[in-house]
This record gives C-alpha cells, structure tokens and sequence, in this order.
C-alpha cells in the first residue's frame, strides 16, 4: 500500500508484510483525516473571519443527522480497524506445532537462549529460513521485553512464569533484538541480534563445539534423569497406568485437561510449571493432592529440562 | 443574563483584599488557590522541562553525550514524575478550574472552602517530598514497575509517597467540586445551560473519585512491600508484578482523561466567543465528556497489549479501546462546525484552541495504530508511545492549559498580555513542539525502543531532530510565561469583559471582587447564545 | 448554621443554610465512596493470592484469633448503635445526650484498640514471629487490619470533636451536620471491618469448589 508516511524496518517475517499493510492503512486513513479536518478548520476559520464589527453570524445550535452520521461513520471506521488488527494479530498468537522451540532466559542485562540440543548462545539467536520459531521465555529478575522489529514480534518476560512467542524468519541477515521494557542501569545495552542462517548452517551451529568439550546432554535427556532422581517416577508412570498421580504418557498431546473443580485447562509450559512448584494449585480430577510442591528444589534449568522431556513422551 | 448584580468598585478585588504572604497561604478563597496553585505547578513544570533537556541533549549522540547511563535513567525518571504528579495530574482543575468553577455557575465559592485549601497544602507537602525522590536519585520510571521498584527503596519510596500525598490533593479537589456543581449553581443555571468546561470538569472529578483510591492502595502496597517486604507484588517473595501493572493502570489510564478533559472543555468554551456563534452539538459534547469518562475505566488493558495477558482479553481491550475514538472524533466535529458561518477573530486564546484541534487529531489518530492488537505489538513501548503520549498531553492538555490561561488572563489579573508577543510565543511553541515529537512517531516506526540512554547509530539523525525541536519548544514556553509574566504587574488595564463573552464570569469586575457577587446572580439562559434571534426561546425558560 | 465563627468576614461560600448541610452530606457520601475503591483494591488482591495460594492461605488464617475478632465486631457495632443515638440526640438538639452518646462509642472504638493490641502482640511475640514479610497472607492481613485501624482511629479523633461541639451546645434541631456526617463515616468503618473479618479470619477450610479441603 501507499507508504510515504510510514518507516517500518525490513520485512522479514512472514507475517511483516501484513502488519505494515494494516499500518499503511492506518497512517493514511489519519492523515487524510487530520489534513482535510484541519484543512476545513482553516479554511472555515479564514472565510468566516471577522469582515465588519456588525458581521452576521447563522445562530445554528445542532443537527441530529449531521452528528447522527459523524458518530456512526467513525465506529463502523474503529470497528474495521478493530476486525482487521485481530485477523493479522490471531497468526502471531497461534503458533504451528512444528515450531522449533528455544528458551529465552533474560537476566539484568543479557539475553541467554538454549536450542532444542542443548545448545546453547548469549545475546545471538540462531534461527534457520523458512522454519516456524517458538520462544518460550522467563526472566531471572526484573521485567524485560523480547522485541525484533524486523519480525514485528514483541513479548514482556517476567520472573516466575512463561510467556511466548513465534514468528517465522523469510530473511537471511541480521535483526536487532532489543529490551523494550526498562530494567534498570544497562536497559539500553540489553541488546541482542537474530541471525537468519540457511537450515544446513543452522544445524552446523548447533553441533559446533569446541574440542573437548564434555558431551552434552540436550534438555530432554536432562529432563529424563531428572524424572528418576526427583522420584517423579514414583507416581507418574509413563506407559499411561493411573497410579497415585496421571500418568506422563501423551501428556502435551492431548492438549488440555479436566480439573477437579470442573474447569478445563491447556496443556502448556505454565501448567506444567505451576504444577511442579503449586501442585494443589490446579488438581486434576480423581486424584488426590498427595504430592510435595519442589518451590525452591529445581533450577529454572531444570525445570524447563523436565518441561522439554514430558515434551518427548 | 440578566438581573444579576455585581460590585461595580474596582478597588477592592480579590488580589488586593488582603496583603501579605499569610492572606494568601491562609486563604480559603477559591480565586487565590487557585492562583497559588497555578504558580506552584509551573515552577514544577519548569523543573520537569529542564530534566526533559537533559534527556534531549544527553540523546544528541549515541553513548554518552554529557552523562552516563545512571543519571540519564533519573533524569527521564524526575522528568516523568515531576510533570504527571505534580504538574498535570493537578492540572487544569486546580488552577483554572478552581478559579473558574464558582464564577461560572454563579457560586461565592466551593462548597467546601477549607478543604480546597488543605488539598492545595497537600499538594506543596507532596512536591516537598518529592524533591527527596530527586535527592535519592529515583530511576524506576515515572510508572513504578515492580520488581524493579522494590530494589531502590528510598528514591522509591518518598516519590510514592509524594504521589499518595498527590492523589490525596486530588481527591479532595474532585469532592469538592462534584459537591460545588451538585448544590452551589445558582437559581436559573440548571445542567442544561452549565458552560462546558464545567461539564468536563464534572466528568474529571467523577475520574478523580473513583480512579484516585485505587493509586493510592497500590502505592501503599508498594511503599509497604519496599519498608516491610509485603510480599504482593516481587516475585521472590510470591508477588505478582503483573497484578501491580493492573492495578497502576486502572488510576492511570483514567488520568489520562483527568489530563486531558478540562483542556477539551476550554477548547469549548473559547471556540464560541472567538466565533461569536453558539457551540455547535453542546448536548453531544456533553455526552461525549462523560462517555470517555465512562470508557475510560475499561480500557486499562491496552497499556498491557504484550504483558503476557490471555488472547480474549487482548481482543476485549482492543474492541473497547477503539471505542474511545468515536466521542473525540465527535468532538472534533463539533468544534470544527462552531466555525461555519461566524465571526472569526484569530486571537491567540483562538490560536491555541484550534492547534489543540490539530495536535490532538493527530494524537488520537496514532492512538488507533496503537489500539490495534497487531501493530500495537511493534509500537508498544518504542518512540510512537512517546510521541504519541506527548501530542496528547503537550499538544492537548497543555496547549488546552495556555489557551485557556491566554483567555481568562485579564479576568484573573484585570490586565492584558501583549498579543503580538503572545502570537509569537505560539509560534515557537508550535514549530518547537512539532520538530520534537513528529520525528519520534519516525523512531518508534523504525523500533526505537523508549527510556534507552544509547542507541544504535542508524537513529541519531532522527533524535538530533527531536532535540533541536525540544530546544525550540523550550525557548516557546520561556517566550510565553515572559510575555505573561510581564503582564501580570506591567500588562494594559483591560476591561472587564474584552472579548465581550456571554458566560457568567465575565459578568464580574476583573479581577473579581473577594466574595465574586454580592447578590445571587439570576441565569435566564444558556451560556452559548451568540447571535441568538429576540424570538428565540430555546434553553430559555424551561 | 453552616459557618463557625472561624470563617474570615465576608467570605461565605453559602447563600442557603440548607446548601450546606446537603453539602456536607453529599460530600461524606461521595468520600466513602473513594474509601470503598481503596479496601476495594486490597480485597481484590487478597482474593487474587487466596486463590492462588489457597492451601497456605487456609492454614495462616487458623492461625488468626477469630474470638478476638468476634470481640472486635461486638465492639465496632455497639459503638455504631450508640453513635446512630447521637445522631438523633443531636437531630432533637439534646446536646448532653450527644456527649454521653458519644463518650460511649468512644469507649468502644478505645476497646477496639486494646483487643487489636493484644492480636498483633500475640503474633509479634509468637516464635518465630509472625511479620509482614512471613507470607503474602500476613502481609496483607496486616495491610487490610493496619489501615483499617488508621480509619478507626481518625474516627475516634471525629468523635472527640463532634462531642467539643455538644460540650460547647452548638447543637441544635437546625443544626447538627458534624454528627451526621461524622456518623456516616463511623458506620463505613463498620461496615469495612463486616467484611475483613469473615474474609481474614473465617474463610479458613472454605474451599470455593476446589478439591483441597480435607
């Protein structure tokens, strides 16, 4: 669309394009609106200046149809304005589950991502074309806010629980990352890039590790050995027998889960989360809330390990 | 009008009545808190400016221009909570308001005199305890965002603190005049012929009342959490930080309408006498005024578009927030037609009113991009917020404030401001303003995030703009308050009524004698009728 | 009626004595409202964290002395009953009734003290101490107690003034908005403390349809 009033930077998720066509459309409709507005405030101003001292002047108090249409014109404006912004907003909200899925940590002032191996990079986000990305993201301290313009995403990340993102690279290059919610002294120097790479240089990056290393275990495996050392096991069994607790077998297939009190609730990394550390917080019907909450026993690595390894299962 | 009776000796007003600093600071008349109020702001107001150079200079480069990163985060900080709590949250209604509200419904003064005074001492006790925030050196932000703000606990807690004393003042004020506009009319104006700055100072108050207590509980909470670690909003101690944005955002996005209403309501009134026409839609801009009083209770969730919140109540704030457009956009319209077919003269009071038109049309427009879920998700906290914030408040509420100062300049002070010099100001404050914050909508489009002390090289030709434009705004705002000042002592003795308006306080002496009327003023019709025909009997009798 | 003497000559902001009085009273009622919106925003957090922490909220709030907290409700709606006798003492103009009346309600509002005295010692003194910082229930517990005590307290003050006024016979069949409108503000008091009491010390084991309650 018409673009001479907007900036956006480059288009390089598949969703860009649509975004800077709703905000084209946007920017235009404001700008014919405040030009022909203030155009006909001057001119009005101007033609009926004041000629004479005895100027007559129209004694006009209202007009039921005029003031009718100019107050259902601009709601049928807001209410297409309103549709269009959910249509574009509902793709970045869903995303495919074919998603490659990271872990964003923000620390004061540093991004760290950890890559379904195991991989793992600081402030450098490696992600293959063409493939849909899912970031689930936490922070270890104070607010921050995931931010690439280029893909028109952004997110606030807070301490204490997950929140999401995804967006699909159609662009090789390198995108800014920034922290767009002020986080104290170095907020300005929270800055990280998202480096678009073919699929073949993108599994290359994740093998890639220096000589001698120690083998590495990717979250998943970690997740497995935690299973056992933290006595999941005892309760949750993983070829889909009831015992004390449900069972892990398809636990994220099958999407969402009948509660004790009635209600239904997804199956997601914040469930799983809360069920860890809260587990009374939401009972899952025909059990009983038997199980110790592990606030304050498991890393925020290790619970995203055991998040990554009830993935698997 | 007619029937009403005023003292007619010029000698005694209310400047005169009484000398000394005490008859002042003492003082429970209306006229003179409101006064007292004004004075106090705006030496706030130039506090806040100067710390907004300060952010505009240290921005001229990237890195360090003349700062580090730990004095320009306070810096932005003071800049925020010096002109929201102690400038503009006051705003218009203490000052103009204060003054006006008695005189323009025909009243001897509030309803409650004394408690008016206590909100002005609340207010000085609030600004005395914000400068130990700026002695502390606060760098939360103006918006107090949890946990951040649980960790720098002194700067914290006396800036809270000074905002709860703030709210306090603010309440009172709105008690007071929901009170005033209830049972001080006098005979003859009913809610039919009110002028519409008091509607929209009616409107303001009801925000005030309602939104204020919730600020005042969550900064108690905060300040409570910083002295005995609460544990309601810090994560590490089982606090929700999201919960305190919830509740911050509840009092302060109606705020935003305690900012900016009044200004609209001046807009109204000076728009007609400079036309010499009634106002065009007085009962759409009176339903207007209360329905974004109303909506704006429900749309706080905008301020939190990418804070984790469900999908559905994303969509809910969207559709709601969009629905704040339509009784501005009314407004406009109305504002515009009172023009058709009258007599414009293009005073400055004139001059601000329309480019209030202009800036808040633009205002409002990029509100939509910013009510719109999808692209919200690029703009939120980048440049455009900050532009946008500041067309509605700079360009609305206070280029509203000197419109409406401008105006009643000579009812205050009985003297008149040199015009040519006034025009001039405005044209600087104008050029000024827009050079500052057109290029930032530029910025927050290209994904500058807000509150960075650096940047990447490729913004600095856009930022180097902005300060340029901020230096020119300044220089305005220093030509304006020169050019008034001046005229408080040494201004032309003007008439009583020079622009020879219809509403009830310029009916009075300028300045107006201490006790406003000696008898009750009888209102036989509404407030707006320019040009009106002998035979006309509508908003007469009743 | 409306204006004491303290009122500089000249300077009446009223024309009708009526004015006034309605004044007041609408201006009471719209400042109760504010209050309403500020317990509001702490009943709305406490409800948010029960929910969340709903095992430790029941078990913190057993430990809660709800007899000390009966006692305190028999207190605040004796004094309100003998507050809303003062009122209709000063409506008939009886001003030694008012004082008597009011020196009541003031014993009760003092015993409210002394109960809340011995509440927060024993949680102080308790091993370890039970502090704000304990659990996000104590904190607000103390939060929603703490300001309402403030609230009992600039009521307690309000009486003490409206039974100068009945000391000085300013009452009057024409006159007696202070007791009124202090009146009014006494029975929000109340009414707060109707609902912090079952919320804080009776909901314990209530479980609201979920499955936690033994």
């Amino acid at each position: 669309m018409f673009d001479l009033f907007t900036s956006m930077p480059e288009q390089a998720a598949t969703w860009s394009a649509d975004v800077d066509w709703l905000n084209d459309l946007i920017t235009n409709l404001s700008v014919f609106f405040t030009v022909t507005l203030t155009g006909a405030m001057i001119y009005l101003g101007v033609k009926y200046r004041k000629k004479s001292e005895d100027q007559e002047v129209a004694y006009i108090t209202h007009n039921a149809m005029l003031e009718t249409v100019w107050t259902v014109v601009p709601t049928i404006i807001c209410a297409v304005m309103f549709v269009y912004g959910i249509i574009s907003y509902k793709e970045m909200r869903t995303p495919p589950s074919s998603a490659i899925e990271i872990n964003v940590d923000a620390y004061s002032w540093r991004w760290d991502f950890t890559y379904p191996g195991g991989k793992k990079s600081t402030n450098t986000l490696v992600v293959p074309l063409g493939q849909p990305i899912r970031l689930i993201m936490t922070s270890h301290d104070v607010i921050h806010s995931f931010f690439i313009p280029a893909m028109r995403v952004k997110e606030d990340v807070y301490q204490g629980n997950y929140s999401y993102l995804w967006f699909e690279p159609i662009k090789l290059g390198e995108f800014h990352i920034f922290c767009a919610e002020y986080c104290g002294l170095q907020h300005s120097a929270m800055i990280g890039k998202v480096k678009v790479v073919t699929q073949e240089e993108y599994e290359d990056y994740l093998v890639d590790r220096k000589a001698g290393d120690a083998p590495q275990l990717s979250p998943a495996e970690a997740g497995k050995v935690l299973y056992t050392e933290k006595t999941c096991n005892t309760c949750h069994s993983l070829d889909g027998s009831q015992t004390l607790g449900p069972s892990f077998k398809g636990l994220f297939a099958s999407k969402e889960r009948k509660l004790a009190d009635g209600t239904v609730v997804p199956i997601d990394e914040n469930y799983i989360r809360e069920s860890i550390l809260q587990p009374q917080a939401k009972m899952v019907e025909g059990f009983s809330p038997i199980m110790p909450a592990f606030e304050g026993q498991l890393s925020e690595e290790d619970i995203a390990n055991l998040i990554a390894y009830l993935k698997t299962l | 009008m007619s029937a009403y009776a005023a003292t007619d000796d010029h000698d005694h007003n209310y400047i005169n009545w009484e000398k000394g600093f005490w008859s002042w600071w003492m003082s429970i008349d209306h006229k003179r808190i409101g006064l007292m109020y004004l004075g106090t702001m705006l030496m706030f107001f130039a506090i806040g400016g100067f710390f907004a150079l300060l952010v505009r200079i240290e921005l001229f480069t990237p890195g360090e221009t003349i700062m580090g990163a730990a004095d320009y985060n306070t810096a932005f900080t003071l800049h925020g909570v010096v002109m929201i709590f102690l400038f503009i949250v006051p705003g218009i209604p203490a000052t103009l308001g204060n003054f006006l509200l008695p005189l323009m419904i025909g009243a001897k003064d509030v309803a409650f005199p004394r408690l008016n005074r206590l909100s002005y001492w609340l207010y000085v006790l609030s600004g005395g305890v914000a400068v130990l925030a700026i002695v502390f050196r606060l760098d939360t932000g103006w918006t107090f965002y949890a946990p951040y703000s649980v960790q720098n606990s002194t700067a914290v807690v006396a800036a809270t603190t000074a905002a709860f004393l703030g709210g306090f003042a603010s309440i009172l004020t709105g008690v007071n005049f929901l009170v005033t506009i209830h049972n001080m009319r006098a005979p003859g104006m009913h809610w039919g012929r009110l002028p519409l700055f008091v509607w929209t100072l009616y409107a303001t108050a009801i925000l005030q009342v309602v939104a204020t207590p919730v600020i005042g509980i969550t900064l108690l909470l905060l300040i409570l959490e910083n002295v005995f670690g609460l544990g309601v909003f810090d994560p590490d101690l089982g606090g929700d930080p999201v919960l305190f944005e919830h509740m911050f955002w509840f009092y302060s996005h109606p705020v935003v309408y305690i900012m900016i209403l009044p200004a609209m309501g001046i807009v109204s009134e000076i728009i007609p006498v400079f036309s010499r026409k009634p106002i065009f839609g007085y009962r759409a801009i009176v339903y207007a005024s209360v329905g974004i009083a109303a909506i704006s209770f429900l749309v706080w969730g905008h301020h939190m578009f990418v804070a984790g919140m469900a999908n559905l109540t994303r969509y809910i704030f969207s559709f709601l927030t969009f629905f704040v457009a339509v009784p501005t956009a009314v407004k406009v319209f109305n504002w515009i037609s009172t023009l058709y077919k009258g007599s414009v003269t293009w005073d400055s009071p004139m001059l601000y009113a329309l480019s209030f038109v202009f800036l808040f049309l633009i205002a409002g427009c990029t509100g939509i991009h910013l009510a719109t879920l999808s692209t919200d998700a690029h703009y939120h906290d980048t440049y455009f917020v900050v532009a946008h914030f500041h067309y509605t408040i700079q360009g609305g509420a206070v280029i509203g404030l000197l419109g409406g100062l401008h105006f009643w300049f000579s009812k205050m002070f009985g003297r008149m401001y040199n015009e040519k010099l006034a025009k001039v100001g405005w044209l600087f404050l104008f050029i000024g303003f827009n050079g500052a914050f057109l290029p930032m909508f530029i910025l927050g489009m290209e994904g500058m995030p807000r509150r960075y002390f650096d940047y990447p090289v490729e913004f600095t030709t856009l930022h180097q703009m902005a300060t340029i434009g901020a230096f020119v705004n300044g220089l305005g705002y220093l030509f304006v308050f020169g050019n008034l000042g001046y005229a408080v002592f040494r201004g032309k003795k003007a008439g009583t009524n020079p622009y020879e308006s219809l509403s009830l306080e310029w009916q009075t002496p300028s300045p107006p004698a201490h006790d406003n009327w000696e008898t009750i003023p009888i209102v036989t019709d509404w407030t707006y009728g320019y040009g009106k025909p002998e035979d006309d009997e509508s908003h007469a009798g009743h | 009626m409306g204006h004491d003497e303290s009122l500089p000559p000249g300077h009446f902001s009223y024309f009708e004595p009526e004015q006034a009085y309605h004044s007041s009273k609408l201006g009471m009622w719209i400042f109760l409202a504010t209050e309403v919106h500020l317990f509001g925003g702490l009943f709305a957090a406490f409800a948010i964290y029960r929910w969340r922490y709903l095992e430790q909220f029941n078990e913190f709030a057993q430990t809660l002395n709800w007899k000390l907290g009966a006692l305190n409700t028999v207190f605040l709606l004796s004094s309100s009953y003998w507050m809303v006798r003062a009122v209709d003492a000063a409506q008939k103009g009886l001003n030694k009734k008012v004082i008597k009346y009011c020196n009541i309600t003031l014993l009760f509002g003092c015993g409210f003290f002394v109960v809340k005295f011995f509440e927060y010692k024993a949680k102080l003194t308790h091993v370890p101490p039970i502090v704000p910082s304990t659990h996000v229930f104590y904190g607000l517990y103390y939060t929603m107690t703490g300001l309402h005590a403030v609230h009992v307290l600039v009521g307690v003050v309000a009486i003490w003034w409206v039974r100068g006024l009945a000391k000085k016979n300013r009452y009057s069949p024409v006159y007696y908005t202070p007791v009124e409108v202090v009146g009014l503000y006494w029975h929000l008091v109340d009414v707060v403390w109707i609902y912090l009491y079952p919320v804080l010390y009776l909901l314990a084991g209530v479980s609201l349809g979920v499955a936690t309650a033994h």
